[in-house]
């Protein structure tokens, strides 16, 4: 293989492998991307979603493989605040009490001092995160008064006030109202045309269509990767879902 | 101690300061519960009333262990409880016995050498007094251990504040942005053993984890907001604490107990009366009738 500039590459996964005590989460596993790049994570529950992110966010530590963040190790991408993961609706716990402001106040604890107190530049991070989301009138609303959509775009705001290069999305559309939906595809482009690079997984095969420049198919190990034109073909889909026929899927979505 | 003398509440509220053990017991008291009611609001967001449970169960064969060898007591406590929870995660992560299993598995084993324990080590120990707590008769030794320990536990909470509110609400945004998960989850386990361990004089070893848990469910069913729940709960500690003790004086009923009660009737009222998640939900109430 010739030689290849790391640091052009946002993503690098190489066989990077997970178990849970010994029960395998994810093996043999490559994904590259670049700047720019929008990539959908499709596969079925358990085969590895979350387990995919939480190996680049470093929540869980890889048994085999490298992953190489901007060029650098997961660490140091950790203390660059160089990732953010939005959560799944049902990963938080909405009745936590908690406000709007101090969600998206969290994206900045990393760069802040022990006691975490925010700076005029944090105040002001956050204040543009959650205009940026649409959010204003709810500053200080605990967020188990926030409807799907509206903690979505918290925790999107999050991601935002973070300023991270790196996205993960879980589920991003999952639960969403029309509004939301709007706004976060706005957002994509936005931050595509920033040089961010997102990875997205979802269930929903129109949105991988929409919005991904490239797909990554997985179920245990990576089934197919590339331009979603390309990839994201019946064959592979149905081999992705484990024989389930992709009329099936796409019936009550299309 | 007539009874009429209760008849005003002035007397009633003076009459125990007149002795010193009382006052000291007062002032103890609090300062336990506002410790105890500051973890509190961490470990009820937290889900980790049981782990609280087994934590201050397992901490009895310290306290006997370190009676006995006339080491301060908090320091066998605090070993044992930090060892409950360590043998609880070795357990759990090599073998296929569910979590809830193993944290009851464990601290029963180690509450049950701490009784085996008492009974073979012949000293001057009182089971009852560390099943059910003393506040009333609390050496000086304890009251420095106490004081020490409470500090300690206030300090570390107080630094750590936000970090172990993010620890509890996303670990994963924690760990993502670089923040050390691990530490965070031993910091909180070493604040619940401490805590555990000054918990126990008061309301002793059995009833211990309702000082960890009840204040903050309180405070829960009372606020939306983190630090007014950690407020609320600090107060509601204190008061049950001081009324407890009260109570106890007057009616001459075992001191730990009337504490605990104190809490649960407090959790009780909220429940009903809480204004936004009470089950008669008082807000509403009142907008009705505007």
């Amino acid at each position: 293989m010739e030689s290849i500039n790391y640091q052009n590459f946002r993503i690098d996964a190489e066989n990077i492998c997970v178990d849970y005590n010994g029960k395998v989460a994810l093996y043999d596993a490559n994904l590259r991307l670049k700047p720019g790049q929008i990539c959908g994570l499709v596969g079925m529950n358990g085969a590895g979603k979350t387990t995919f992110f939480n190996a680049l966010t470093g929540f869980v530590n890889i048994s085999k493989g490298k992953i190489r963040i901007n060029g650098e190790s997961v660490r140091s991408a950790q203390k660059d605040q160089t990732i953010a993961y939005v959560p799944q609706n049902e990963g938080i716990d909405s009745q936590f009490p908690i406000s709007v402001w101090d969600v998206v106040m969290m994206g900045r604890y990393g760069s802040m001092n022990i006691f975490r107190c925010p700076r005029e530049s944090d105040v002001q991070a956050v204040k543009d995160a959650i205009e940026r989301v649409d959010l204003t009138d709810h500053l200080s609303t605990p967020i188990g008064n926030l409807s799907g959509g509206q903690r979505k775009r918290t925790f999107l705001a999050r991601a935002i006030a973070q300023r991270a290069s790196i996205l993960l999305l879980d589920e991003p559309f999952s639960g969403v109202d029309i509004r939301t939906e709007k706004l976060i595809s706005e957002l994509f482009i936005q931050f595509k045309n920033e040089g961010k690079t997102i990875l997205l997984s979802t269930h929903d095969m129109i949105h991988v269509r929409e919005f991904c420049d490239l797909v990554i198919l997985i179920n245990k190990t990576v089934v197919a990767y590339g331009e979603t034109s390309e990839v994201f073909t019946p064959e592979n889909i149905t081999t992705t879902f484990g024989g389930i026929s992709p009329d099936f899927l796409f019936g009550p979505e299309s | 101690m007539e009874l009429c003398s209760f008849l005003t509440l002035d007397s009633f509220i003076t009459d125990p300061l007149t002795h010193n053990f009382m006052r000291k017991a007062l002032l103890m008291s609090s300062l336990v519960a506002a410790v105890c009611g500051f973890l509190s609001s961490y470990l009820t967001l937290k889900g980790w009333a049981l782990m609280g449970d087994a934590v201050s169960h397992s901490v009895m064969p310290g306290v006997v262990v370190a009676y006995a060898l006339g080491l301060p007591f908090s320091l066998g406590a605090f070993i044992f409880g930090v060892g409950s929870v360590a043998l609880i995660g070795f357990i759990k992560q090599k073998s296929r016995v569910k979590e809830d299993t193993v944290i009851g598995l464990v601290f029963t084993g180690f509450f049950a050498l701490g009784i085996v324990l008492v009974s073979k080590i012949k000293s001057n120990i009182d089971l009852h007094s560390i099943l059910f707590g003393s506040p009333l008769g609390i050496s000086l030794s304890d009251v420095k251990q106490t004081i020490f320990i409470s500090l300690l536990v206030v300090i570390l909470l107080s630094i750590f504040r936000k970090d172990l509110m993010l620890y509890c609400f996303d670990p994963r945004h924690a760990k993502t942005v670089g923040i050390n998960v691990f530490f965070l989850h031993y910091l909180l386990l070493t604040c619940l053993s401490l805590a555990a361990v000054v918990g126990l004089q008061s309301v002793g070893i059995i009833l211990v984890v309702a000082m960890l848990i009840t204040p903050g469910a309180t405070a829960y069913l009372l606020t939306d907001k983190f630090d007014n729940m950690t407020v609320i709960s600090v107060l509601s500690a204190i008061i049950s604490s001081l009324i407890g003790i009260y109570v106890s004086f007057w009616f001459d009923l075992e001191t730990g107990g009337s504490i605990v009660l104190a809490q649960t009737f407090i959790f009780l009222f909220a429940f009903l009366f809480a204004p936004r998640y009470g089950i008669f939900k008082l807000k509403k109430l009142f907008a009705e009738y505007k």
